[in-house]
């Protein structure tokens, strides 16, 4: 085995792809699930503002989007990600599935986060004039937010396990990379490294996200 | 201050359960500066009640006023400024675990829009006032259920309200931190001349801090008033559940007469001994009551054996009737208990 020479910057290469994807996906997804998260939680019946037919509709929606298994989301929104990056091939083009992939598992877990905070919480708000979206703004987003860094986490290491298959429209990273030189040239080692590897990197997210949403919680 | 015309609130029928009526048309009016309460068992409506005041709950008929505004007439962005009028106190707190102390008394003025160093200003201040000036940067979660309520009732009163509500504001809370918010509520209640309505299950706290109550059952007000007014009724159903009528202790002496006095400021017990014994030269024996002050009053109900030559007794009565001391006698067959389930 003395073609560790070559492989290593192949790694190093893979690595930073993942992190890529992982990186500007769980953005994207923080960006749109939680506000999504947001209005399934106060569009529901007997929430702030419950519209029944659009809680259902986007319940529904979601719903879909978690029941799809990802490598078949992968390709169905092909037309789309050819929209926003202008090809549906490489690490970039791959943002795009992993992040509509993961928007309706946040939005899931937001909700559950903001449910989660007492309804009391928000009468006492309610009862000082605030305003709906006071109540979001300054009760259910900060009093959930431990729980929102837990869910945040949980999400981007589901990330991780989705872009394993990004390998599929050639978007590169380390599951493409244990695929290519482990499984396919029966390089056992070589597949057992880039597990490591990727356990390595889950391991120090959810220490991360533990340590940060124990910091937030002050009950 | 605040005024209730006929206010009805029926929840609709959901699955199974067919629609409540959990207020059913219930008139109160509580003056400027009076510390009103309402009093009911579990399930009366009380807490119901509480919130068509602030609009948390929009009565389904009959209006609401409060500092001569007719909330029900407003739409929804008014009512919410309204709110800022009145503060709010709930039985679990509900402070914010995201903020200091001192964070959670800023949040009504952030709502309102006050500027950061007039909130900072204005928590200290309320702090302060509450007795907790030292723990502003504490975390609720490291506070007693006291403090937590303290700190509630200085967010209740950042935005300078006219009104405070309570809603079972000490329930929660064991018997010393429960005296001591009572005597806070009183407090700024004189110094900063709210009118306060406390909603409670609790007789010990109406007596304790209110100057008039009424009495709620299945949603409907039975009985009402000032409570030194109250108090020197004979019998009434919020009288009874204030001052329960007493039982004859078994073990005192049988025979005579039983008599009922309800004691008051200006009629004390001593008045009714001394026509007793004094006039009538009867025996007297204490079976069972008790005296308490309420109020600021001292009020109660006794239950007096005597015993002797009753033949002058009705005269007696009669002449303390006249003199305006509530005092009957008890028929001989077991009347005591007129008056009954007087313990709610």
């Amino acid at each position: 085995m003395s073609d560790w020479g070559r492989v290593y910057p192949q790694l190093f290469e893979a690595t930073g792809e993942t992190l890529y994807m992982v990186g500007v996906a769980a953005l994207l997804t923080v960006l749109l699930g939680v506000p999504l998260g947001v209005l399934l939680t106060v569009t529901a019946p007997g929430g702030l503002a419950p519209r029944p037919l659009l809680n259902r509709a986007l319940g529904l929606v979601v719903n879909l989007g978690r029941a799809l298994p990802f490598i078949i989301l992968l390709v169905l929104v092909a037309p789309v990600t050819r929209g926003i990056v202008g090809t549906t091939i490489g690490s970039t083009a791959a943002i795009v599935p992993l992040t509509l992939g993961a928007i309706p598992f946040l939005a899931r877990l937001v909700e559950t986060s903001l449910r989660e905070v007492a309804s009391g919480k928000v009468e006492a708000a309610l009862s000082m004039g605030a305003r709906r979206r006071d109540v979001v703004r300054t009760v259910l987003l900060p009093e959930a937010r431990p729980s929102l860094v837990a869910g945040v986490t949980v999400t981007v290491v589901a990330l991780i396990s989705y872009s394993a298959m990004a390998g599929a429209v050639g978007g590169g990273g380390l599951g493409d990379f244990a695929i290519r030189f482990g499984y396919q040239q029966f390089r056992t080692d070589i597949t057992l490294l880039t597990v490591v590897l990727l356990l390595v990197i889950v391991q120090l997210l959810q220490w991360a996200g533990d340590r940060w949403a124990r910091r937030l919680a002050h009950v | 201050m605040i005024e209730l015309t006929d206010v009805r609130k029926v929840f609709p029928a959901r699955r199974r359960a067919g629609e409540v009526v959990a207020v059913d048309g219930v008139s109160l009016r509580v003056q400027a500066g009076e510390f009103a309460g309402v009093v009911g068992p579990s399930g009366s409506g009380k807490s119901t009640l509480v919130r068509l005041v602030n609009l948390l709950e929009r009565p389904t008929s009959g209006s609401v006023t409060v500092d001569g505004q007719v909330l029900t007439d407003l739409p929804d962005d008014r009512v919410r400024e309204a709110r800022r009028a009145i503060g709010m106190v709930f039985q679990h707190f509900e402070l914010l675990d995201s903020r200091t102390a001192a964070g959670n008394v800023e949040h009504p003025l952030e709502l309102a829009g006050v500027g950061r160093a007039e909130r900072r200003r204005r928590a200290t201040d309320l702090l302060d006032l509450v007795g907790l000036g030292e723990r502003a940067e504490a975390r609720p979660a490291q506070l007693s259920g006291g403090q937590k309520q303290r700190v509630a009732i200085a967010r209740a009163l950042a935005a300078r309200p006219k009104v405070l509500l309570c809603d079972e504001a000490t329930s929660a809370l064991d018997q010393a931190s429960t005296a001591s918010v009572l005597e806070l509520l009183r407090r700024v209640r004189s110094e900063l001349g709210l009118t306060v309505l406390l909603i409670t299950h609790e007789m010990a706290v109406v007596k304790a801090v209110c100057d008039s109550a009424v009495l709620l059952e299945r949603g409907r007000v039975v009985d009402g008033g000032r409570l030194s007014e109250v108090l020197t009724r004979g019998h009434s159903p919020l009288a009874d559940a204030l001052l329960p009528a007493p039982v004859a202790d078994a073990g005192a002496g049988h025979g005579g007469a039983l008599l009922r006095v309800t004691v008051t400021d200006r009629t004390p017990e001593t008045v009714v001994l001394q026509t007793l014994i004094g006039e009538l030269g009867l025996a007297v024996e204490v079976a069972g009551g008790s005296v308490e002050t309420v109020a600021g009053g001292r009020y109660g109900r006794l239950l007096l054996r005597v015993t002797g030559d009753l033949d002058r007794l009705e005269a007696g009565l009669r002449a303390l009737h006249d003199g305006g001391v509530v005092v009957d006698r008890v028929p001989a067959h077991g009347g005591v208990a007129a008056g009954s389930g007087a313990t709610r």
